[in-house]
């Protein structure tokens, strides 16, 4: 028998958006975060370069330029009114950060420091400018720790190492969650009035990323398989800057303190890729460029046969290198052997971020169709979540941004439907999905292994979803999604043991990470078209006049997905006039 | 090459009593971290293997645990910085109740960094912009904040191990960023916390928590000024 608890709302995920969130819910209601790693291990905490707004510490800024160099950033497929509110509010919800206690690196009059950061400009696109809020090179470490300690601070109620297995949705109402204590697999049922998805992004889809493990995209999955439409999962981002062969992050921080990218024959390519802003141009375009330097020739070949382009921080001195860049000239030493201050870094593009997900409106309420209509009690902040203040392409430290903005937000949301929501029934085969399959995983005796399904996942969505992308790769990619759909049906654990069973939490993630790929190779063919993150080599060009709209593809079985389209919110052009700023143009940096 | 690991295996249901487990893995290469091999045990020889990890790179803390006598990170430690030619031995970190195979029971070790109060306490409103700090005053606690809470250092402590109720390393530093943070001001609700047999003054000056920081801390340095700070308070 499942262990029923009844609390008022359930946060699924304790990064940064679900501590947010958690910190918003007034003491009066109860509340649980689940959690599959204990809090201070997640994901954000492994973010490094900074959290922007304009602040204006050390040099003048807008928020409504911070607007623009989003909007321009996500190659117009963002939404102006959600990117309006989220730039608009940065610069509050950073000085909340700081009364919260956040340690950040300082100005000399003691004002939070700022620096450069790729695609953000000043006087809409004229030069880079000082936006990003930074702590050393661990702003996302010190982020989590201190929304961790502020938790600690307020009671939360944390469910620590509990493993959500699925979710409970019944005539469009969101009625809790299941999950699985870790420690000793007993099945745990979350009856709520409110859930939030707060699960992170699905890195370890492919094959090098610079996500943690747990990056295996369960929220969207949850989403995905009981009948809410994912949004713009076409739109994977690949970090131009991940340690050669690990993936492992270099921050963007270290081209915004001066470093530069060069190719076999030393050039700075990237004057040649984006004249004005060059190494700061938006990630996107930085990967981009990185491949086709390689195709054309010009990479660096390691004794492997793989090749990648080199990070040069020589320049920078080893003050600037030591205090400001400590964490990612560690990685470089310990893991490539690399001595910053005197080598240039070995790196390649690595899958790092997922602007697609769960479609919200800008309060967190997740939408239940292209149309607009809601889930009732349901809620998604953070990476899992769509909004879409990213479009096809996020700019940098603009993700540290959006979950306390809209972690608060949701948060606030939820509070304020709690106060006359009811409590609607449990049905009576709640558990039923979760034992099921608990039953099937924990049989043993299956011909597949867990390991060898997500390693060929792994090569397949690197190789045909990754930088750049074609018709034929894309179809060899459903194809072989489908194939490994098919052969997890004889997927069981290797671990009979009911204690602190990771092998059996494997096998769950991975079919999260099959049904998430599914739905990124689907909506990636689909698009045809190229637009930040998405390229097709077949289609190169941007289609505003087909393609300026969200794509909202809903789960349905054998693969016939049914797509629809949203269109873009264009607030900033269409309704405040401003054409210049804020009508899709070319995007040139 | 080829590299065989030791391991320290135990479950409560199956193997209730602990013994060591021989793994061989071909064609390691010397920059695998040992975090790699584990993976690589994992899931092309024994499934029921349990440990655990998240970041792979040093940040989350996840995989504390004893690598040939020393308390380290699985994923920040390379095979080339073993001698691993001979057997590399793995426990579970020391002095921690064992859940399964490297998998501790972490449960006292976060009661403790609870306990030293560990977030900002402010009595006076805040201001409407941030609060300023020279950059001097906020590097000084950059040091303690980088804590990833891994437990190296509080399980490789003897007066931790002789001792369950002293709060250790990791809480105590956890003690110091807040107690020398500028912007804070509860230090002497903190220090009332620690000054006291089993906070504080239960360090020996062992360093063995230095020697164990993955983040290269250094820990009882910190742990001597919050000393100096509770008997400033006396004087």
């Amino acid at each position: 028998m499942a262990t029923v608890h009844n609390v008022d709302v359930v946060i699924v995920g304790a990064g940064g958006a679900g501590l947010r969130a958690a910190i918003e819910i007034p003491q009066g209601y109860t509340c649980a975060v689940l959690t599959k790693v204990y809090p201070s291990r997640s994901h954000t905490g492994t973010a490094q370069g900074g959290v922007c707004a304009a602040l204006g510490n050390e040099e003048y800024d807008e928020p409504i330029w911070h607007i623009y160099d989003t909007v321009k950033g996500s190659d117009y497929l963002g939404d102006q009114d959600a990117i309006e509110i989220m730039c608009n509010d940065a610069p509050r919800a950073i000085i909340e950060l700081e009364h919260m206690g956040m340690p950040f690196s300082r100005t000399p009059e003691g004002k939070i420091a700022q620096r450069r950061f790729g695609g953000h400009t000043k006087n809409f696109g004229e030069a880079p400018v000082r936006r990003a809020c930074y702590s050393a090179d661990r702003t996302g470490h010190v982020m989590q720790h201190t929304l961790f300690e502020n938790c600690i601070k307020n009671g939360v109620k944390f469910f620590s190492e509990y493993h959500v297995t699925d979710l409970l949705i019944r005539d469009g109402r969101c009625l809790g969650v299941v999950a699985i204590e870790i420690a000793n697999s007993e099945v745990h049922v979350f009856h709520a009035r409110a859930v939030m998805l707060a699960t992170g992004g699905y890195g370890r889809a492919f094959r090098i990323t610079s996500n943690a493990h747990v990056g295996t995209g369960d929220g969207m999955f949850f989403a995905w398989r009981n009948g809410v439409p994912l949004e713009d999962m076409e739109f994977v981002q690949f970090h131009p800057t991940g340690l050669w062969k690990l993936g492992i992050l270099v921050s963007e921080a270290a081209r915004g303190e001066g470093g530069v990218l060069r190719n076999v024959t030393g050039e700075r390519f990237m004057e040649r890729y984006a004249p004005t802003v060059k190494d700061l141009a938006p990630r996107d375009m930085v990967s981009r460029a990185i491949i086709t330097e390689i195709r054309e020739g010009r990479g660096i070949k390691a004794p492997d046969g793989t090749e990648f382009m080199y990070l040069d921080l020589t320049h920078l001195g080893k003050e600037v290198i030591n205090t400001k860049l400590p964490e990612i000239t560690g990685f470089a030493r310990t893991y490539l052997g690399v001595e910053p201050t005197t080598e240039p870094i070995p790196i390649t593009p690595t899958t790092h971020y997922a602007m697609g997900g769960i479609p919200t409106d800008y309060d967190a309420q997740v939408l239940a169709d292209h149309k607009g209509k809601l889930i009732q009690g349901l809620y998604a902040a953070g990476e899992c979540a769509c909004v879409s203040v990213h479009g096809a392409n996020r700019l940098g430290t603009n993700s540290l941004l959006d979950i306390i903005v809209f972690g608060r937000r949701g948060g606030k949301a939820i509070a304020a439907y709690l106060k006359d929501a009811d409590w609607a029934k449990l049905p009576a085969d709640r558990d039923a999905p979760t034992r099921e399959r608990l039953a099937r995983f924990m049989k043993g005796g299956g011909k597949e292994s867990a390991a060898k399904l997500r390693g060929e996942l792994q090569d397949v969505m690197m190789d045909d979803c990754g930088v750049f992308r074609t018709e034929e790769g894309l179809k060899r990619a459903i194809a072989k999604v489908r194939e490994l759909s098919e052969r997890y049906k004889e997927v069981t654990v290797r671990d009979d043991s009911p204690v602190f069973n990771t092998d059996l939490i494997e096998v769950f993630e991975l079919e999260s990470l099959l049904g998430v790929a599914d739905s990124i190779t689907a909506s990636a063919l689909n698009r045809t078209e190229s637009r930040g993150a998405h390229n097709r080599e077949d289609h190169p060009e941007r289609d505003d006049d087909k393609w300026l709209k969200h794509t909202f593809i809903a789960y349905h079985p054998e693969g016939r997905h049914e797509i629809a389209y949203k269109s873009v919110n264009l607030k900033l052009w269409k309704e405040d006039g401003d054409e210049e700023h804020f009508k899709p143009k070319p995007r040139v940096y | 090459m080829q590299v065989t690991f030791r391991i320290q295996r135990f479950d409560p249901k199956k193997h209730p009593i602990p013994f060591f487990q021989k793994f061989v893995v071909e064609d390691a290469h010397p920059t695998d971290r040992v975090l790699d091999i584990l993976h690589r045990i994992k899931w092309e020889q024994d499934g029921s293997l349990a440990f655990r990890r998240s970041c792979a790179h040093g940040i989350c803390g996840s995989c504390g645990m004893r690598i040939n006598n020393r308390n380290m990170l699985a994923c920040s430690t390379l095979l080339q910085d073993l001698r691993y030619r001979k057997p590399v031995k793995l426990e579970p970190l020391p002095g921690m109740p064992v859940l399964k195979d490297l998998v501790v029971d972490m449960t006292s070790f976060y009661r403790k960094y609870e306990a030293v109060k560990p977030y900002l306490v402010t009595k006076t409103s805040p201001p409407e912009k941030e609060r300023l700090q020279s950059n001097e005053d906020a590097e000084k606690l950059f040091e303690a904040a980088k804590c990833i809470l891994c437990g190296c250092c509080t399980t490789a402590c003897p007066s931790t191990w002789t001792n369950d109720d002293f709060l250790g390393p990791a809480a105590l530093l956890k003690a110091y960023r807040y107690v020398f943070d500028t912007r804070d001001e509860a230090a002497d609700e903190r220090l009332d916390i620690i000054d006291s047999p089993n906070g504080i003054w239960r360090c020996r000056t062992v360093f063995n928590c230095v020697e164990a920081c993955p983040k290269d801390i250094d820990i009882t340095g910190h742990l001597s000024e919050l000393k100096r700070a509770c008997v400033a308070r006396e004087l």
